[in-house]
């Protein structure tokens, strides 16, 4: 009898608590979400109706769903507001996972061509920066971005400027926060799949003629393609709902979605809208979640 | 052994690596710098001072906020910790269950679920099922996003272990439960530990998912900080963000320390 099969029940077990916390707390309130934007909103206390009420049995699913309604759903189909939200934050994060790759591909590429003692060490100091607060890290810009903050000091005193350069809230601003909070999640992957590569495939190409740069196009890079895919999605995802970054930097004129979503929420207290606008965000970032997905799934298996 | 020419650093990988490096970190060290500045104003350098570090022992509600999120994230993490090892075991030591491709996927969802997402649809749970909001609704929220984290940090731990040792202590009579206390749990406890620390790190770090699930009286650290942010640049707020980045260094110092000496432990037990 084999100590895999012999180890799998308990293991199974080991699954139960926290399959069921996920399933409780991440799975369960999609439904609320989705129930709620189907829901229409009021001035009460939650702000929406119909209130679900599971005491009064089957009755009460029959009157929820009945009152359910798309009309939340038309107002973000019908309001140039929501349709711009949404296009600004798929137009910010594919440009800034563009940029995250540029910056990213180099740094992860000189860490994995370092000694390999020194690798650990390179990896922890790109990390480090990760632990210390997201907050912090946008805030530190705001130290040095401001009117007469660092940046403007040092150009003035170079002497590249004549006068000190708006840089908070300007678009800029913001690419430069999420550029520098998302670094990690770009170079991490990025720099696995560069270490793990065949060195032998790097001599190869140089014995058969290939310059570095050859060698790179025609070699490294596509080997480092599902790096680069995993580093992608891993950045791309999380900054379209990205809702710090734009409103402590970006200006104040066009706000990308998560912005919105919480402006329904908390300043408009119009839950339902809020609601739907977090059902059509989790649609639309499903497809790149799937991918992703499979991807990993194929890679595991590649590693087997 | 001469290294093949390729694999040497260029100098543009020097370059791109010392940049790289620099824009990681200019930002933190000009941070702590204007930390200790004199002048009220946060550009105007008017010499070394711990005044705002003075001003942040003497506000009361930012104090309570500090005190707030440690809770939070020393219960969370905790929690977390537990959750996520189990979830990480269950990935890597059980063979095909019902419903895996479902554990996975809601472990790895999380990760990169905008926060908004996640925070609007447990304040919509809690709304449902009358939870009064606080530190309990926070604390379950937290957990829920960190033994994520926790499961991918010991999941690629148990991943890369042996598995021949544990089916030896097996072999010698060691139910699974006994070989897993005993030989596996010792061998991945630094990445347990690192799991804690990166759990009790993004609950301490945790803006969005607060704001959504936390009730009146209940503020953490960066929902204080972000309103105070919000209003302008306040030097306190310098004093504060490096008190964090000085705690955080201490931990993962310690954390480091740790895991070295239980490598070094496990190097002197391994001639037995």
């Amino acid at each position: 009898m084999s100590g895999r099969r012999l180890f799998s029940v308990p293991a199974r077990r080991a699954s139960v608590a926290p399959f069921l916390w996920m399933l409780l707390f991440f799975l369960l309130p999609f439904g609320f979400v989705l129930k709620i934007s189907l829901s229409h909103t009021a001035i009460a206390q939650p702000p929406y109706l119909p209130v679900f009420d599971p005491t009064q049995g089957m009755a009460a699913i029959k009157t929820a769903v009945a009152a359910l309604s798309l009309e939340n759903f038309r107002l973000l189909a019908s309001d140039h507001i929501y349709i711009l939200s949404y296009l600004r934050s798929v137009v910010v994060a594919l440009t800034s996972t563009a940029i995250l790759l540029a910056v990213g591909y180099p740094i992860a590429y000189g860490m994995s061509r370092l000694p390999a003692r020194w690798q650990p060490l390179a990896m922890i100091l790109v990390i480090v920066p990760f632990w210390t607060s997201f907050l912090i890290r946008v805030y530190a810009w705001i130290n040095i971005l401001q009117h007469d903050g660092i940046l403007n000091k040092v150009l003035l005193a170079l002497h590249l400027v004549s006068a000190p350069v708006v840089w908070l809230s300007t678009d800029t601003a913001m690419f430069i926060g999420i550029v520098y909070s998302y670094l990690p999640f770009m170079i991490l992957p990025l720099y696995a799949t560069l270490a793990k590569m065949d060195s032998a495939l790097l001599e190869a190409a140089a014995d058969l003629g290939s310059s570095r740069l050859a060698t790179f196009w025609l070699v490294t890079f596509p080997l480092s393609l599902p790096g680069i895919a995993a580093g992608a999605l891993l950045c791309f995802i999380p900054i379209v709902g990205e809702f710090v970054i734009p409103d402590l930097l970006a200006g104040s004129d066009s706000p990308m979605i998560g912005q919105t979503l919480w402006l329904e929420f908390f300043t408009n207290r119009d839950w339902p809208v809020a609601s739907a606008i977090a059902v059509v965000l989790l649609v639309l970032l499903l497809a790149p979640l799937l991918v992703y997905e499979r991807m990993q799934r194929r890679q595991l298996e590649g590693r087997r | 052994m001469a290294k093949p020419a390729l694999a040497r650093l260029s100098p543009f990988n020097v370059t791109s690596l010392a940049l790289g490096l620099a824009f990681l970190y200019l930002p933190i060290v000009v941070l702590v710098i204007y930390s200790f500045n004199a002048s009220r104003l946060v550009t105007v350098w008017g010499g070394w001072s711990l005044r705002w570090y003075f001003e942040f022992f003497n506000d009361a509600a930012m104090l309570s906020a500090a005190a707030m999120s440690l809770r939070v994230g020393a219960v969370s993490a905790t929690a977390a910790t537990i959750l996520g090892t189990f979830a990480a075991v269950a990935l890597t030591r059980a063979d095909n269950f019902r419903g895996r491709t479902l554990f996975s996927g809601m472990l790895y969802a999380p990760l990169v679920m905008p926060e908004v997402i996640t925070g609007l649809s447990l304040l919509l749970l809690f709304v449902a099922v009358d939870a009064e909001r606080g530190f309990w609704t926070v604390t379950i929220a937290h957990t829920t996003l960190t033994m994520c984290f926790v499961a991918v940090v010991v999941q690629s731990r148990l991943g890369s272990l042996d598995r021949s040792l544990e089916e030896a202590a097996m072999d010698l009579g060691c139910d699974p439960l006994r070989a897993f206390v005993k030989v596996t749990l010792p061998l991945i406890l630094p990445s347990i530990a690192a799991g804690w620390m990166l759990a009790f790190t993004l609950s301490l770090d945790d803006l969005v998912i607060a704001s959504f699930t936390t009730g009146p009286g209940s503020t953490t650290l960066p929902i204080r900080i972000y309103s105070e942010v919000r209003l302008g640049v306040k030097p306190e707020v310098n004093a504060i963000c490096t008190l964090i980045i000085g705690l955080l260094a201490v931990v993962i110092i310690a954390a480091s320390l740790a895991s070295k000496l239980s490598s070094r432990q496990g190097e002197s037990a391994a001639p037995l």
